[in-house]
């Protein structure tokens, strides 16, 4: 088997410099006392995120995992623009499971979700780059003899103005590794950033354009078993009452049965015979409380429970004392169900453990939580637990979870010494996840004589996944995820009330693209359009005038609408839907134009979107996660749902858990408002408005108004 | 034992004949760039080329591969310089990537039976690959690339 090229970069990434020492305001480690590079000449160390070789190659390393959304490019580009690195000669290697170094300064932990990477880190990692750069400078200055304030930099190298004299990075590096690190380096202004806003090619396309690109599945470690888990027929809660392996053994190449926490591990040869080994067991399970539970159960419930009041996330005015005013009220129910991510990778990872320590490859959004459950299962401190995080077939959230290094490393431990590299089929991956939330919400709405909205009333039933996951933040009574999106509604509304019913069936639920926002959207988006034809205005600016207080809202969607020509006529057969979002520190609005053909198939041709995520590091980067958003949730609004049934999940594959394919792909145009603001994210900000949007569109053609995802084509069928 | 050529080397392989060629090509052979994503030929991101035909490895027992040509994202050129690879890193268009052997197989086998692929030539040829990141915009202006570029390279 070959396993060099990861041993390789296992080994390269060992060898980052292990220092300590708090500076800048945040974590940042110099070079000293205790660190490799200490000992290592000619390298310049003066931070965990760099080092300068004497060839003058920059190896920058990247906290953020690499699963489509391009941080090994953009947090390249931050630290190489401060730096005033040469573009051709930086390497750039993925961060050791090493929150002490490397957790996100903001959230405190190594693990990354909710569109963090950019927003979170730019600024230490600039500091960190503009550091070593004065480093640089100084050191050229000390060996020209010349005040430092006549020396700069261009890409690698160090020029004295005055003669024109460069010194190449390289050539500075022992000098400037001697120096101490400044603690308040200078930031370029904006107008100097040589990299920052410019269009820069992914680093990681040529790997992934050949088969290269080493993601958790193709790990191969000498003397490896792959195995695989026949997990419990409910979603959640079963348990092995009994097992009889005797069959699964006495196929070739099964080479151990064991019993972990998700169900019975077969180790085997190799995948399918591990598979086949799955399929010989026999074994009793306890399915627990699961068992009784259906999706057409959750939804009578929750609509029971939509009728009492709730927790209240948000309380402007008097929204009763309004609705009983006397103006013209109006109502609604809508309700979406339970998603899964479907990340194109099925959950995988690799393990070895042994008695002093334990090595993990995994394709993980959670290096830092990978590493502290390796060392609880494993029994060993945590500095004893390496964990090589490979690229990401997809993350979206569902690879924050650790339930699949949960599954690699006990099995690993049961097999005493073997690496294992434990897969999950498709089938799993659909049945066993971690589901965006199902809920129910109810509107209740107040017009006056001009149509302007007095009163909002919006209730939510559903379960909180903070609040599942024991994880609420202090003694709040409101789950952030459940209601974000939905009490910041950016709209000036006089009398405005937010509840939250907390009803949780047991469902595992999980951080899916843009989280709360993901319904929340579509919900308050779709009710705010009921308004506008209510009181039969134009839905564009209808919102608009509502916007007064919300400026970079009322910004995009201005752009949106611009560049969408809203307004202007269209081939008979099309409309258009409008929409508006926060999302993760980004504004996002689009424009949809559909159309539904007469058997309620539904088309969409033009998706525009305009987005406001402050600075825009790799602007056609933002535009693929405008692109990649749309297809995502445009993939939930038309065919996304799970359902579950006597505790088990229904769908288990593609057939049945549909994708959106390229024959149906719009075209999406992209335009970036450059606000000036700190950056925001990017991975979820395009999700939100587009379910709204689309189904905004299909009222504006057809008049029916789709209250319930996924959009059902019989009900928009022409009679 | 099953005889094949893979990538153009002679390869014998000592399995079931039942076994789906993906695990031969992978696990035995360790060409890792062939992805699993559901087992039953609805992603795409398998796609190989038997004899030059695009095909679902995850599906196709190793037994219908014998005596046969198999081409996997690791032969389609020496170097990774293949028009379709060519335009797939001028475009920028992988995101995680995960599916992108397989959407680059089934671009190459078109354009290899169509010089200069319409839209509706790419929707149907493309349609049996997943991508959930949905790169799909840049993979139809890719294929549309591969072909200039193709072309050019024939200057």
């Amino acid at each position: 088997m070959k396993a060099a090229r990861l041993s390789r970069r296992a080994l390269l990434k060992g060898s980052v410099a292990v220092g300590a020492g708090l500076t800048l305001g945040f974590r940042l480690f110099s070079r000293g006392a205790g660190s490799a590079h200490a000992q290592t000449a000619g390298v310049f160390a003066p931070n965990q995120w760099l080092t300068i070789d004497r060839d003058g190659l920059v190896t920058i390393t990247n906290s953020v995992p690499e699963m489509g959304q391009g941080s090994m490019t953009t947090t390249a580009i931050i630290i190489a623009d401060e730096l005033d690195a040469d573009w051709n000669k930086i390497r750039v290697n993925q961060a050791p499971a090493d929150p002490k170094r490397y957790a996100n300064p903001v959230t405190g932990s190594q693990a990354y979700g909710g569109s963090r990477g950019v927003r979170d880190h730019m600024e230490m990692w600039r500091k960190s780059a503009a550091a070593a750069r004065e480093m640089l400078r100084q050191a050229a200055a000390d060996e020209w003899g010349v005040p430092v304030d006549s020396v700069d930099t261009e890409p690698g190298v160090v020029v004295h103005r005055p003669t024109g004299r460069k010194l190449a990075y390289g050539q500075l590096v022992d000098r400037a590794q001697a120096l101490p690190v400044p603690q308040s380096p200078k930031l370029k202004t904006p107008d100097q950033f040589r990299y920052i806003g410019k269009n820069l090619h992914r680093l990681d396309a040529p790997e992934k354009a050949t088969g290269r690109g080493v993601y958790g599945m193709d790990v191969q470690v000498p003397g490896m078993l792959v195995a695989s888990i026949e997990r419990a027929p409910v979603v959640s809660g079963g348990k092995v009452q009994s097992f009889d392996a005797t069959a699964a053994k006495a196929i070739p190449g099964v080479k151990h049965v064991v019993q972990v926490t998700h169900g019975i591990a077969v180790v085997a040869d190799r995948f399918s015979t591990a598979v086949a080994g799955r399929r010989a067991l026999k074994v009793t399970w306890d399915l627990g409380p699961m068992a009784q539970v259906s999706s057409a159960q959750i939804s009578s419930e929750y609509a029971a429970l939509s009728r009492q009041p709730g927790q209240v996330a948000r309380k402007d005015g008097d929204v009763e004392k309004a609705l009983a005013a006397g103006g013209r009220t109006l109502e609604a129910a809508y309700e979406v169900p339970f998603l899964e991510h479907a990340c194109m990778e099925p959950m995988n990872a690799t393990a070895h453990v042994t008695p002093d320590g334990c090595v993990v490859w995994a394709p993980t959004q959670n290096p830092g939580g990978t590493q502290a459950t390796a060392a609880r299962i494993a029994g060993v401190p945590p500095e004893k637990v390496t964990v090589n995080t490979t690229l990401l077939g997809g993350g979206f959230g569902r690879r924050g979870e650790i339930d699949f290094i949960v599954d690699a490393v006990e099995t690993a431990k049961a097999v005493g010494g073997t690496p294992v590299k434990l897969m999950w089929t498709r089938e799993d991956d659909i049945q066993h996840g971690f589901y965006r939330p199902a809920t129910y919400n109810v509107f209740r709405a107040a017009l006056d004589g001009g149509g302007i909205p007095v009163a909002w009333s919006h209730r939510i039933v559903g379960p909180g996944i903070l609040a599942q996951k024991g994880r609420m933040p202090g003694n709040a009574t409101v789950d952030p995820a459940a209601v974000t999106g939905a009490r910041d509604l950016p709209y000036d509304i006089p009398n405005l009330q937010v509840e939250w019913i907390d009803k949780d069936f047991g469902v595992p639920l999980g951080f899916w693209r843009s989280v709360g926002s993901s319904q929340n959207a579509f919900i308050t988006e779709s009710f705010i359009d009921e308004l506008a034809h209510s009181a039969g205005k134009d839905p564009f600016e209808y919102r608009r005038a509502l916007l007064g207080k919300s400026p970079r809202h009322k910004a995009v969607l201005e752009l949106a609408a611009a560049r969408a020509s809203w307004g202007s006529p269209l081939p008979a057969g099309r409309a258009r839907g409008i929409a508006v979002a926060f999302s993760y520190g980004s504004y996002a609005a689009h424009v949809i134009e559909a159309s539904v053909a007469a058997d309620g198939a539904v088309r969409v041709h033009r998706v525009v979107c305009a987005i406001d995520c402050g600075i825009a590091v790799n602007p056609d980067q933002v535009k693929a996660q405008m692109e990649g958003g749309a297809v995502y949730a445009l993939t939930a609004a038309l065919y996304g749902k799970i359902t579950v049934e006597r505790g088990a999940v229904q769908q288990s594959n593609f057939h049945d858990y549909p994708m959106m394919r390229i024959n149906e792909m719009p075209v999406v145009e992209t335009f970036i408002l450059d606000s000036g603001a700190a950056p925001g994210g990017l991975g979820e900000p395009g999700v939100p408005p587009v379910a709204p949007a689309l189904c905004n569109a299909i009222f504006a053609l057809t008049g029916k108004r789709v209250r319930t995802l996924p959009i059902r084509p019989e009900e928009l069928r022409k009679a | 034992m099953i005889t094949l050529v893979v990538n153009g080397k002679p390869q014998r392989v000592d399995s079931a004949p039942d076994l789906p060629l993906l695990w031969v090509i992978r696990e035995d052979l360790g060409l890792t760039g062939t992805k699993y994503g559901c087992g039953m030929a609805l992603c795409g991101a398998c796609t190989v080329h038997l004899d030059g035909t695009p095909i679902r490895s995850c599906v196709t027992p190793i037994s219908a591969a014998a005596g046969k040509k198999v081409t996997t994202i690791e032969g389609l050129s020496p170097q990774g310089t293949h028009p379709v690879q060519r335009a797939w890193v001028e475009l920028d268009v992988p995101q995680c990537g995960f599916c992108q052997s397989g959407q680059i197989m089934s671009a190459a086998a078109l354009l290899a039976q169509k010089a200069s692929p319409t839209d509706a030539d790419i929707d149907s040829a493309m349609a049996g690959n997943i991508c959930r990141c949905g790169t799909y915009q840049r993979i139809r202006a890719a294929i549309h690339r591969a072909v200039a570029l193709k072309k050019g390279g024939a200057r």
